[in-house]
């Protein structure tokens, strides 16, 4: 046959076409996942690879339901653009259903607005950002194991009842930290206790806290509070150790994680209340999960993002089983909506509900970090002091302000 | 008309061919990414290439341009057009006050100066309550251009961005071609010979600033326009380290090095992004590689190899 320019041009439309019959011929719908958070940066412990490891091991252990799931992960290394236009191309060109970690505030409120925009699933474990479900709230989200106002009632309130019942804050002096200390000062307050003083330093850069931890020594409060995070709470911890402020007060770092103190260490850490949703050995069901999921990352064991991260990946993915996964990624608020119905159930937070504004109510626990002698193995870290239950430990719906939410 | 030579008219041809072609192999909010820091890049070229000052705050002019653009965007639902203008203008005022401190010295003090002022300015940002703390200014709306294009739409707003870039672009060239740019040049060169040729070399430095932080605010609107957020990376030092790093990589002093550099950058940031890890690494690397094997820059070293001014 003699190649005319006609034939030549049918060749090439019918070639161009072959992708798309072969991806209908394989028939099952796939759902994709991906998984933003910090790889490089501060957060890399708290979240990163690890997050992606407790994801791809709720895949795994859900197998396949008469759909595909395929997991994907960037590092927005803290830039809420940077996110923004990741998350976007994920929708847009590599139909990503899900969303899931996003540790950073001012990242998860950043993308947000682009997911709802998209009406996909947005389920957020690593932001503590109480927002999210309060004024900033989307019906495509669900927020999963914690926020600030959950550890600064569990770690506020519940140590008064344990006997801390005079505090003094050492602030970070910017939004998160002020935040902080207004929400547990209520709650100390709330629960009987005093407040007898605070420091706001300067954020970011202040890395002596000699000074404000002397005057913290000089109030004859019983607690003090660190209002910080990262590296400036690793940093204060150590220098209250120095101070010998831990043998005269009670530290209470109002946000920490048992990654953060394996980083400190034992000798440094003991004796720090701290407050989490999860924690590796708190029950058998916990424990087989850890040990499920420990031989993929045998230096970084699961604290409660990374159980969170397993915990939502289980539930949206029984939901989409339950509903059809070709129905669950044409819309994103049925599919949340779905979730909020469904009863959550795994491993790592036992039975929980999820609240109409995307809070997941689980039950909080605060801990207190064993002395070096007291502790057995490796990563046995923490002791309960109280636990919190999931309806008790997260803000009133009412006291939200979500907009959809009714009063 | 703009003070092309002949190879920088085949090159600004070919750019806005690319320009033109890209969205529709590309995806196009990348795209604007690279476009919105290209500007800023072209903005600070204007300081450091053509007057020779290495200003090292230039973030918080890219930063409050962008705040204030959200801003107006979000509580005034201006036009489009008004919230990048305010922006622009914003970075403008903002840069004749902290200019007139910083253009007092020169060299090294000079880039403390700006960057202890854009450390002030840092600060400003992260107490104000307008600005939303570290959460930033969320979910700002596209809004409309002149009340008639929708925004909102990923390819309409490619074209707006497209034709602020270009229209940006210009303008740094032709002040860079005019008589007012020649004598920055001579300035850059010997001051002291421009100060006993009768010119009042402060003056010409503090307006050349203005006009640089101007489109440095320009930049920052469009970016908050195009992502809907304005936050405290567009006003952090690394940002200004970052329009640094696209300078140099693309080519100090070159019309078409800042934009090679913004490319680069932005695209790294961007497609490796997946590898976790080992982003930072790989950046790196290839940052070594090029200041090791293009010393002049990537444009610089084309230019150089082809005996064009590019």
């Amino acid at each position: 046959m003699t190649i005319s320019r006609r034939t030549l041009l049918s060749a090439a439309a019918a070639s161009s076409a072959l992708p798309l019959v072969r991806a209908r011929a394989q028939g099952a719908p796939t759902i994709k996942i991906g998984v933003l958070n910090d790889q490089s940066g501060p957060y890399t412990n708290t979240g990163g690879v690890t997050s992606v490891i407790c994801t791809k091991q709720a895949v795994e252990e859900f197998g396949n339901k008469g759909f595909n799931v395929e997991v994907i992960s960037a590092d927005h290394q803290n830039k809420p653009d940077l996110a923004v236009s990741i998350v976007r191309q994920w929708f847009d060109r590599d139909g990503v259903d899900m969303l899931l970690d996003v540790p950073t505030s001012s990242v998860a409120l950043a993308v947000q607005g682009v997911v709802k925009e998209k009406n996909k699933v947005y389920l957020n474990v690593g932001a503590a950002s109480a927002a999210l479900t309060g004024e900033q709230c989307s019906p495509n989200f669900i927020h999963w194991c914690y926020d600030t106002y959950m550890l600064a009632k569990s770690t506020g309130g519940a140590m008064v009842k344990a006997g801390g019942t005079s505090w003094y804050f050492l602030t970070a002096d910017y939004a998160f930290g002020k935040q902080l200390q207004s929400d547990t000062t209520a709650l100390v307050n709330a629960a009987g206790g005093k407040v007898m003083g605070s420091s706001a330093y300067p954020f970011p850069g202040t890395t002596d806290f000699s000074s404000f931890l002397v005057q913290a020594q000089s109030s004859g409060a019983k607690v003090l509070g660190l209002c910080n995070a990262g590296g400036d709470t690793v940093n204060s911890i150590k220098q209250a150790n120095e101070f010998g402020l831990n043998k005269s007060m009670k530290l209470a770092a109002m946000l920490m994680f048992i990654t953060d103190v394996h980083a400190l260490g034992l000798d440094v850490a003991q004796g720090l209340n701290l407050t989490e949703s999860f924690y590796w050995n708190l029950n058998d069901r916990t424990r087989a999960f850890t040990n499920r999921v420990k031989p993929k990352t045998p230096n970084n064991w699961p604290n409660m993002i990374h159980a969170g991260c397993y915990s939502a990946t289980l539930h949206y993915l029984k939901t989409c089983a339950d509903m059809g996964a070709a129905e669950a990624k044409k819309d994103g608020v049925a599919t949340v909506n779905r979730m909020k119905k469904m009863p959550v159930d795994d491993d790592c937070f036992g039975k929980t509900t999820i609240r109409e504004d995307g809070r997941n109510l689980v039950p909080a626990y605060l801990f207190q970090v064993k002395t070096p002698a007291e502790s057995k193995g490796p990563w046995d870290y923490y002791k309960t002091v109280v636990e919190t239950p999931g309806n008790e430990a997260f803000r009133p719906l009412a006291d939200g302000h979500c907009y959809f939410i009714k009063a | 008309m703009f003070g092309f030579s002949r190879a920088q008219s085949i090159a600004f041809l070919a750019m806005v061919a690319l320009i033109v072609i890209c969205p529709y192999v590309l995806y196009p909010v990348f795209l604007m990414r690279i476009l919105c820091m290209a500007l800023f890049a072209c903005a600070f070229n204007l300081m450091i290439g053509y007057v020779g000052l290495l200003s090292f705050g230039h973030a918080a002019f890219f930063g409050m341009g962008s705040y204030i653009a959200a801003w107006t965007m979000k509580n005034w639902q201006v036009d489009a057009v008004v919230a990048i203008a305010l922006g622009g203008l914003t970075g403008a005022a903002l840069g004749l006050v902290l200019g007139y401190l910083a253009i007092r010295r020169s060299g090294i003090y000079f880039a403390m100066i700006t960057l202890a002022l854009a450390q002030m300015v840092y600060f400003f940002c992260l107490q104000a309550p307008f600005t939303g703390g570290e959460d930033g200014i969320q979910q700002v709306p596209r809004g409309t251009l002149f009340g008639v294009f929708d925004l909102s739409n990923d390819m309409t707003m490619y074209w707006v961005v497209a034709i602020i870039f270009i229209l940006g672009f210009l303008m740094v060239h032709r002040i860079i071609h005019s008589p007012f740019g020649q004598v920055l040049k001579g300035i850059r060169e010997n001051e002291p010979r421009a100060i006993s040729l009768g010119y009042r070399t402060d003056d010409y430095k503090l307006i050349a600033f203005v006009l640089s932080c101007l489109i440095a605010g320009v930049a920052g609107g469009t970016k908050a326009l195009v992502f809907g957020i304005a936050t405290l990376t567009d006003v952090h030092y690394a940002t200004s380290g970052e329009v640094v790093l696209m300078t140099l990589l693309g080519g100090l002093g070159t019309v078409f090095g800042p934009i090679m550099g913004a490319t680069v950058v932005v695209s790294m940031e961007n497609y490796l992004a997946q590898f976790g890890a080992w982003v930072t690494v790989t950046q790196g690397v290839i940052f070594m590689i090029c200041v090791l094997a293009f010393r002049r820059g990537i444009i610089g070293e084309i230019g150089g190899y082809l005996r064009l001014a590019l």
